[in-house]
């Protein structure tokens, strides 16, 4: 039962301050979330909005100013094998074997060649890739790229994933695929992940709950639970339930996204392109 | 549908197929390469039907290289043949236009001191000191260059402690450490030594810097969330990551070591292709001072070129990745 509950990320009235060229800026503030053992959570909002700096506070990439950022209860200090991280770019090491690449958080734990070289099999079967093993990194397409990425964050077995907007670069057939596997493999790890997308339709097809989060300094906006049965099918994207939640968040981040270019709209709004665009949204056709 | 069915979906397609050999003129030493992933690929992802369709391909393959290799070497055969033409005419007809061939030795006369020198060890043994002397020093520069390089990248208090004295220090040419030199060091040999590691320290250690700073720091960050420790980072992540830049410091660095060693030896040394050359126009024996060069060029060639094949050997990714640059 103890092993259940592992994977649990509580994050509590968070700040993030960076300096840069002497003047400070806050990246997130007073940000509460958490994800719950095995819950597949989403976090969206416009861009530059402090999304990464959570997701890189998790992993341990970046120290918080206020408040405190816990996995299993424990506060995190440094990046390490029990979160995996998924990049948004290409993260293989060029000069490793895509097997190589997998079993390299294993080599790190000291796990002998034999059972390193099986574990990483036995993942790249799970993604389909088994016949490209042998293969570097810069012979795969984008799409495999990422699974391999994938596999190889999960092949430490860690508690959580991490995932900073990873189908990002990748065209949109190609996307939703790897969205149908990620949730596959998701569904037989039951591990939790935090996702990081700026994708709408992403968000709601893969997530259990979404955040949605306030132009710079990130702030929580919302907390939409996904109510869609699992597993989750691409048919599901007609459904009205689906079109519905697509129509709220939409709402919700169009709000953020003005608000994100709010200086430049205090003073007579934005023109341009032949439109106007006010604190309300566009205003006018010129 | 399946889980098992569904993850097997190929949506897409890799960019590089082994099996789709060299296109162009220069992929044919990609398909040796791709050709070399497949064989080494485990029995479970080839049919046992492969060993001759891969043999089937590897013919081919050479014959393809031989095709678009053609050309290239027809070239080569006419800037060699062009330089070695303007050569033996400027010498046949003893050319004065400024330039003046009348001294000059004519490329009959150097070949016949190739027979002449043939027939004693006195210039191997020349040959020899030299190819010790470069070994010696660039090794000590690549040992104790590249390390340090990696330091100096990744710590800022290493950069701030040794780049002052090195950016001093790197102006000054290595003939300019000559005199210096033969006042440090107890023997000649030594100075002369020193001078080839200086000559090669520079371009070694300060590629290796440059590579640290341009290595992605995405693949740290995905290290170190694998469990990655730093000295761990710099084994298995920095050194890999940083070898095509260390591989360009080393060919840099051989190059800049010869044109050093053949100075000290110039000035201070009583054996190497240096000092032969120098002596043969002390003794006013010119085919010997054509000899004692061409030697130096074959020497520094083969020491680049043994660099390069070394390089793609431990790198056999780059194929890959520079396929889609070209």
């Amino acid at each position: 039962m103890s092993d259940e509950r592992k994977g649990w990320i509580q994050i509590d009235d968070l700040a993030v301050t960076f300096h840069a060229n002497g003047t400070e800026v806050r990246a997130v503030d007073g940000v509460s979330m958490n994800v719950q053992p095995g819950e597949f959570v989403s976090l969206i909002g416009p861009s530059g909005c402090g999304k990464s700096t959570l997701l890189n506070i998790v992993a341990g990439f970046v120290q918080a100013s206020a408040g405190s950022a816990e996995l299993d209860g424990k506060p995190i200090k440094g990046p390490g094998s029990d979160r995996g991280v998924v990049f948004q770019q290409y993260s293989l090491f060029p000069w490793l074997s895509v097997r190589k690449n997998v079993e390299f958080g294993l080599r790190m734990q000291g796990v002998p060649r034999s059972r390193r070289e099986s574990a990483a099999r036995t993942l790249l079967g799970l993604a389909g890739l088994l016949a490209f093993e042998n293969h570097y990194p810069d012979q795969l397409s984008g799409g495999m790229k990422q699974r391999v990425g994938i596999v190889r964050a999960l092949a430490t077995s860690p508690q959580v994933l991490l995932m900073d907007e990873p189908f990002g670069a990748l065209d949109s057939q190609t996307r939703v695929v790897m969205q149908e596997i990620l949730t596959n493999m998701w569904q037989q790890f039951r591990i939790s992940v935090l996702f990081i997308t700026h994708d709408i339709e992403e968000a709601i097809f893969l997530s259990d709950r979404i955040y949605v989060m306030t132009a710079r300094p990130g702030r929580i906006k919302a907390e939409i639970a996904v109510p869609l049965p699992r597993p989750r099918t691409p048919e599901m994207t007609a459904s009205p339930a689906f079109v519905e939640l697509v129509q709220q968040l939409k709402a919700l981040i169009r709000e953020e996204s003005l608000a994100a270019m709010g200086s430049e709209l205090k003073d007579g709004g934005l023109t341009g392109f032949g439109v106007k665009v006010g604190p309300h949204g566009v205003e006018e056709m010129v | 549908m399946t889980m098992r069915a569904l993850l097997r979906q190929d949506h897409e397609t890799p960019p590089h197929d082994p099996a789709s050999s060299g296109h162009g003129a220069t992929t044919a030493a990609h398909a040796e390469q791709a050709d070399g992933v497949v064989m080494t690929g485990s029995p479970t992802t080839r049919s046992s039907a492969a060993p001759s369709a891969v043999l089937a391909v590897r013919s081919s393959g050479a014959m393809l290289w031989l095709r678009s290799n053609a050309f290239s070497m027809l070239l080569w055969a006419i800037s060699i043949g062009s330089l070695l033409l303007f050569w033996y005419l400027g010498t046949k007809y003893r050319w004065e236009f400024y330039m003046r061939f009348t001294n000059v030795p004519t490329p009959g006369e150097v070949l016949g001191k190739v027979a002449e020198v043939s027939q004693s060890t006195r210039f191997l043994t020349h040959i020899g000191i030299s190819v010790q002397r470069i070994l010696i020093g660039f090794i000590i520069a690549a040992s104790i260059g590249i390390p340090l390089g990696l330091l100096v990248g990744r710590y800022r208090a290493a950069r701030d402690l040794v780049m002052p004295i090195i950016e001093v220090l790197r102006p000054i040419p290595a003939i300019a450490w000559v005199p210096m030199a033969i006042m440090l060091w107890p023997t000649n040999e030594v100075s002369i030594v020193f001078i080839t590691f200086l000559g090669s320290f520079f371009p070694i250690l300060l590629n290796t810097v440059h590579g640290v700073r341009s290595l992605d720091g995405v693949l740290i960050r995905a290290a170190r969330c694998l469990g990655a420790g730093e000295l761990r980072l710099f084994v298995n992540v920095m050194l890999p990551g940083v070898l095509p830049h260390i591989f360009t410091g080393l060919s840099v660095g051989m190059g800049v070591a010869w044109v050093s060693l053949i100075a000290a030896e110039m000035i201070s040394g009583q054996f190497g292709v240096g000092y032969f050359t120098w002596e043969a126009y002390s003794l006013v024996s010119y085919p010997e001072i054509g000899l004692g060069m061409i030697t130096i060029g074959l020497l520094g060639l083969g020491c680049s070129g043994a660099i390069q094949l070394i390089g793609s050997a431990i790198m056999p990714w780059l194929v890959h990745s520079n396929a889609g640059k070209r």
